[in-house]
């Protein structure tokens, strides 16, 4: 895997570039405009796809008052740190930096190993009744009730202001059992054959035998299953009232509109030790939405070119058999 | 014997996956005998068991009056507009992935689309934060105007009402473009490469083996996803909305989806949301089954 940075699968990356180098394929001036026009294209959509991720970066790194000029447009300016530590002082912040950060770890977890398993016993040939009951799971992908009774029913289940409300209904993902089970369908049978004649049973095959040859496959789970954990926005907004259990997303959301006393509030607190804080580090509203903006996408941002190639060919591989 | 041990080993085997059959069953089943409370006159915190029986009377209202019908209409207006942007504008990942693959840089080419590819990975709560702090009155763009001297005032992108459907499907195609490519590329890099050749030695132009050598190749794929996207047309999600809705902008930016939510917990009629989400589903399943149809009559077969 690794040495396929692209993430194409590998039929592909033999034939990466096209085979111009065999034939020559002839070069007039129209194709010299239309690279060139390529190339301004893309660059300009690369630099509109980033340039707002660097802005909010250089502007929470700049002297405050510089930025809520709007000052900072492409270079730091006055650089310093203080708006990390003040936005850190904000009550309710690390708790719910906590409860998005556990929602992730134990969600993933979870939903892990459920599509793992799921994904391979519905390789099984003869389960009893496979076909209704992977059909039962799939139709969920095009089917469901509307966000109103789902709301009603996890308030009927007590799963409102109840942190089980963000691990439960995740665990049954139909997409990510469609990925796992294509892939074990897709290794030899005789691996599960030789240890079966060997005496294992289902479980031991599964965790012997399927999961060690699984682990591309649930990396790719792994890091969507993460993602979205971590992104998740109406769990939040429909299930929860109590402030404890407010993930980062939803706290992020309420400081862009209501952040207006949380200057004053920042700043009153920071009056008492540094009893004049000068203008380059003062909070201001734009300061602190900025700094939690960096916060709750920082892990995106740090994952995202690790594992990149990764879930580029969980995605082909879903697609392209699934 | 030997079959009776079979019978038991297969049925063993559905008892292992049963609890999660269950979790299937409560999460997403259960939630279907919801939909009963659209026939309910419910009114929280009465019980359901308490609420009388009102038949239809929630469907009726929703045509009973100008007012509300006026209010559906601008709502399905909406619904049908970012939709409609959305479906008209669905080849874009298509030529992008085929331009994308003409560039011969290779390192070039790999950083567009890992750039490319990053909005897919953010919240729309993360997009709104973008988009307010590049477009509000004191954000960025604003900030860089007036630099500029080049505006007196701010320039209220996100309060107006002007523009929201294609602001909405800018949003949409800002974070989904590059990664929605990704199919493509795939389609792309499967092509045989004796039909290059071929087109090469009959001296094709780059134009030309675009068009009668890459395109045709990814038609089938561009169709399956066309089609999906016309089975999703009523359900625009609601988190992207939500997030971006305003009181100057609420008219024209309440898709079907947030006009549910805004119904039921602005409002509290649960009852009407109910009855509208379900006529939603009901629409959408039948949507998804004609475009199945469909596909199976035009390229014999199905997409689900």
């Amino acid at each position: 895997m690794s040495d396929n940075p692209t993430g194409i699968t590998p039929v592909a990356k033999k034939n990466n570039s096209r085979p111009s180098k065999k034939i020559k394929m002839q070069v007039g001036p129209t194709d010299k405009v239309i690279s060139a026009v390529i190339y301004v294209l893309f660059s300009l959509f690369a630099f509109i796809c980033v340039y707002p991720f660097y802005s909010i970066i250089i502007n929470t790194i700049s002297a405050n008052d510089l930025s809520a000029k709007g000052e900072i447009a492409f270079w730091p300016r006055g650089i310093h740190f203080q708006n990390y530590v003040d936005v850190f002082k904000i009550p309710g912040l690390w708790n719910a930096f906590v409860i998005s950060l556990g929602r992730t770890v134990i969600g993933t977890l979870l939903t892990v190993g459920a599509s793992a398993f799921l994904g391979f016993m519905f390789a099984q040939e003869d389960m009893w009744g496979k076909k209704f009951w992977y059909r039962f799971t799939i139709i969920t992908m095009f089917f469901n009730a509307g966000i109103i009774p789902w709301y009603l029913t996890m308030r009927s289940l007590h799963l409102t202001d109840n942190f089980l409300a963000y691990i439960l209904p995740s665990i049954v993902a139909p997409f990510f059992i469609i990925l796992v089970k294509t892939f074990v369908e897709s290794t030899p049978k005789e691996l599960q054959q030789a240890a079966s004649i060997d005496g294992a049973g289902i479980i031991t095959i599964f965790y012997k035998v399927i999961l060690p040859i699984s682990k591309p496959i649930l990396a790719t789970v792994a890091i969507f299953s993460a993602v979205n954990q971590w992104n998740s926005f109406q769990d939040t907004l429909l299930l929860v009232t109590d402030s404890k259990l407010y993930s980062l997303q939803f706290i992020l959301y309420n400081y862009i509109n209501q952040a207006s006393s949380l200057s004053t509030m920042v700043n009153l607190q920071n009056a008492g030790s540094t009893a004049m804080a000068s203008l380059a580090t003062k909070q201001t509203t734009t300061s602190i939405r900025m700094t939690v903006t960096i916060i709750v996408v920082a892990p995106i941002l740090l994952v995202y070119p690790i594992f990149q190639r990764f879930f580029v060919k969980g995605i082909i591989i879903g697609a392209v058999k699934g | 014997m030997r079959s009776h041990s079979m019978r038991s080993n297969s049925i063993r085997k559905f008892l292992y996956i049963s609890p999660f059959m269950a979790l299937l069953a409560v999460f997403s089943y259960y939630p279907l005998y919801g939909w009963v409370y659209a026939f309910f006159d419910y009114m929280p915190p009465i019980p359901l068991s308490k609420a009388p029986f009102v038949g239809f009377k929630w469907f009726h209202s929703l045509v009973e009056n100008q007012v509300k019908v006026d209010q559906l209409v601008q709502v399905i207006k909406n619904t049908f507009g970012i939709s409609g942007l959305s479906i008209l504008f669905s080849w874009l990942p298509m030529i992008f992935a085929i331009f994308l693959t003409e560039i011969k840089a290779v390192r070039f080419r790999k950083f567009i689309q890992t750039v490319t590819t990053l909005p897919n990975f953010i919240s729309w709560v993360l997009v709104y934060s973008l988009a307010f702090s590049m477009f509000s009155s004191e954000g960025v763009v604003n900030g860089f105007l007036t630099q500029m001297g080049l505006i007196d005032s701010p320039v209220l992108f996100l309060q107006s009402s002007d523009h929201v459907w294609i602001s909405m499907w800018f949003w949409i195609t800002w974070k989904s473009l590059g990664w929605s490519a990704i199919l493509y590329i795939a389609a792309i890099m499967g092509i045989d490469e004796s039909l290059y050749e071929a087109a090469y030695v009959d001296g094709a132009t780059r134009m030309q083996v675009i068009r009668h050598v890459v395109l045709p190749s990814m038609l089938p794929t561009y169709f399956v996803l066309l089609m999906l996207q016309i089975a999703s047309f009523l359900n625009n999600g609601l988190e992207q909305y939500f997030v971006f809705q305003n009181a100057f902008n609420k008219d024209t930016i309440q898709v079907l989806d947030l006009y549910v939510y805004n119904l039921a917990m602005g409002g509290g009629s649960y009852s009407v949301s109910v009855a509208i989400s379900m006529l939603k589903s009901l629409i959408s399943v039948a949507l998804l089954f004609s475009v199945n149809g469909l596909s199976k009559l035009l390229r014999g077969e199905g997409i689900v």
